[in-house]
């Protein structure tokens, strides 16, 4: 089954169509990667699947959007469930401005679990997923704010992992960050594929290419094509995709 | 002469201005106090601040007006602080699309205009006759309240609307319902803000006299108020009091009164600003 599938979603904003009739499946434990020119609509798509449109006033949808085979856009949904399942990844690291303890425990607090040995574990174990536990770990009561940028953004994945999510939805996760932390995020999400369904935007070819088992070219609001990545890159079918990748224009 | 050198010149003499205007504000600031200072201070000891008002100048005190005062500064803090700021959470998180929000809104920014003695006649009216709570310290501090409400609501939505959004999404998508998200994070992220709005307020609840004239609240009194329902004076009465009397002896003790009114407010603002930079210490964006 898939993990993720959207049918003949639309996406307006006001009077402004921005997702014209997308359809898409996803499978379990893969890499999805968005590509596509700016303005394009790779984001509005994205955070379709976590309902974060929905605190935009002039968002409205039509369509179906779902999650293990639920449509999570059914008026008998928790928003709040959902996103426990489906974490995710913002472009610029967002840590809250509290300890690096805090930050990985906001989800388990949020939920009601105080027992210390359930959210110390957590702890530890979200970093060590993240690769930033060696880095920290000596320092877990310190803000969250003095960590370089790069560490920033492996703490929010940290942080989403910590809740056990089966999706995570990342926006553009590496594209604030210096090519070397850059690595070492692409590098994580290579590791967390085996457990997690992941959904990656990004304007970086190479880190599509690199990173991802299917890629889908996005087109003024439409999905020009979704393939393996590999036949994205080497072969692809469509036209524009072929000059997106090949970089002739967007 | 060419524009850069005009410029620099239009520059210094704004500068100059600018630093004229700031002195000239502190210098009468400075005179001000220094008056007060070299008449009152000498005045002050231990029996002034727990003496009863007095016809005899060199005999009264201030101990129920400064009783008066902590009690109608916490009453008001009671009162006005989880009214002004959930008020400001309403307004700024929840209420931002709804017809009545825009109502209360546009009323809220008139309320802070409204000249202080008309506050009065609405708290004389609705606590003091309707509630039946007459002169009492608690007619007193709801009147406050209602006077400070507006200065702490919108301090408060400053203060929320100047946390990052990407904060409230982050929020947001680990899971938390909006409650939780205003609970954990933006108040703890705000709180520098929302404090320097309660301290300012309370600040100005402190130094208000005529809405409690209104109210009826004593100018002579003769014991410490010692419950919220019992009548009293504050400070800026008693110093009002005793500036209208013809004896010297008074306008002394006036000035003493305005000291410890003034170091009550140094304290008030002392606080705060300790509160905040311990908090922002924590809070950089
Ligand atoms: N909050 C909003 N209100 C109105 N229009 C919006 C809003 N957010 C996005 N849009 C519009 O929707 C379209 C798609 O935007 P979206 O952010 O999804 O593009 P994107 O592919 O992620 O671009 P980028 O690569 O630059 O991040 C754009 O035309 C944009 O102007
Ligand atoms: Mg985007």
């Amino acid at each position: 089954m898939n993990k993720l599938e959207a049918q003949n979603v639309n996406v307006y904003y006001g009077a402004n169509k921005v997702i014209n009739d997308i359809s898409i499946s996803i499978k379990p434990n893969s890499v999805t990667a968005f590509i596509g020119p700016s303005g394009c609509g790779k984001s509005t798509f994205l955070r379709l699947f976590n309902r974060m449109n929905d605190y935009i006033d002039i968002f409205k949808m039509e369509g179906k959007v779902e999650i293990d085979g639920k449509n999570i856009y059914d008026k008998n949904i928790r928003v709040e469930e959902l996103r426990k399942q489906i974490g995710m990844v913002f472009q610029k690291p967002n840590p809250f401005p509290k300890s690096i303890y805090e930050n990985i425990v906001y989800g388990l607090r949020i939920q009601g679990i105080k027992d210390k040995n359930i959210l110390d574990e957590t702890v530890e174990k979200s970093l060590k997923q993240a690769a930033l536990w060696e880095e920290v770990k000596d320092k877990l009561k310190n803000s969250a704010l003095a960590l370089s940028g790069g560490q920033q953004q492996r703490l929010c994945i940290a942080r989403t992992l910590a809740v056990e999510p089966t999706v995570i939805l990342m926006d553009e996760p590496a594209s604030a960050l210096d090519p070397i932390s850059s690595a070492k995020v692409e590098e994580l999400i290579y590791e967390l594929k085996n457990n997690y369904t992941i959904v990656i935007v990004t304007h970086n070819m190479q880190q599509a290419a690199r990173v991802s088992d299917t890629t889908a070219f996005f087109y003024m609001g439409e999905l020009i094509e979704h393939d393996a990545t590999k036949l994205i890159f080497t072969n692809p079918k469509n036209e524009r995709t072929q000059n997106y990748v090949t970089g002739r224009f967007g | 002469m060419n524009s850069a050198v005009k410029n620099r010149i239009k520059d210094n003499a704004f500068k100059y201005f600018g630093i004229a205007c700031t002195s000239f504000g502190l210098l009468m600031l400075a005179i001000f106090i220094g008056n007060i200072l070299i008449e009152g201070v000498a005045r002050i000891d231990w029996d002034f601040i727990t003496n009863f008002p007095s016809r005899n100048p060199e005999k009264a005190g201030i101990l129920p007006a400064l009783v008066g005062t902590l009690w109608i500064m916490g009453l008001t803090a009671i009162i006005a602080i989880p009214l002004g700021v959930s008020a400001g959470v309403y307004l700024e998180e929840y209420g931002k699309k709804s017809r009545l929000a825009n109502i209360l809104e546009i009323n809220i920014s008139n309320l802070a205009g409204v000249p202080s003695i008309i506050y009065g006649l609405l708290g004389l009216e609705i606590f003091g006759r309707i509630l039946g709570m007459g002169g009492s310290l608690l007619a007193g501090a709801s009147t406050l309240s209602l006077l400070i409400l507006p200065i702490i609501i919108v301090s408060t939505r400053e203060a929320l609307k100047a946390v990052p959004k990407s904060i409230k999404e982050a929020s947001f998508a680990m899971g938390a319902s909006k409650w939780q998200t205003i609970w954990y994070q933006l108040l703890p992220a705000s709180f520098g803000g929302v404090i320097t709005g309660i301290i300012l307020a309370l600040s100005r609840a402190i130094g208000e006299t005529a809405p409690l004239i209104v109210i009826g609240a004593l100018a002579y009194v003769p014991f410490v108020p010692a419950s919220p329902t019992d009548e009293f004076s504050v400070l800026p009465i008693q110093i009002f009091n005793w500036i209208s009397r013809p004896q010297k002896g008074f306008a002394i003790n006036a000035a003493s009164a305005i000291i410890i009114l003034l170091l009550v407010t140094f304290v008030l603002n002392g606080v705060a600003m300790y509160l905040r930079n311990r908090w922002q210490k924590k809070v950089k964006w």
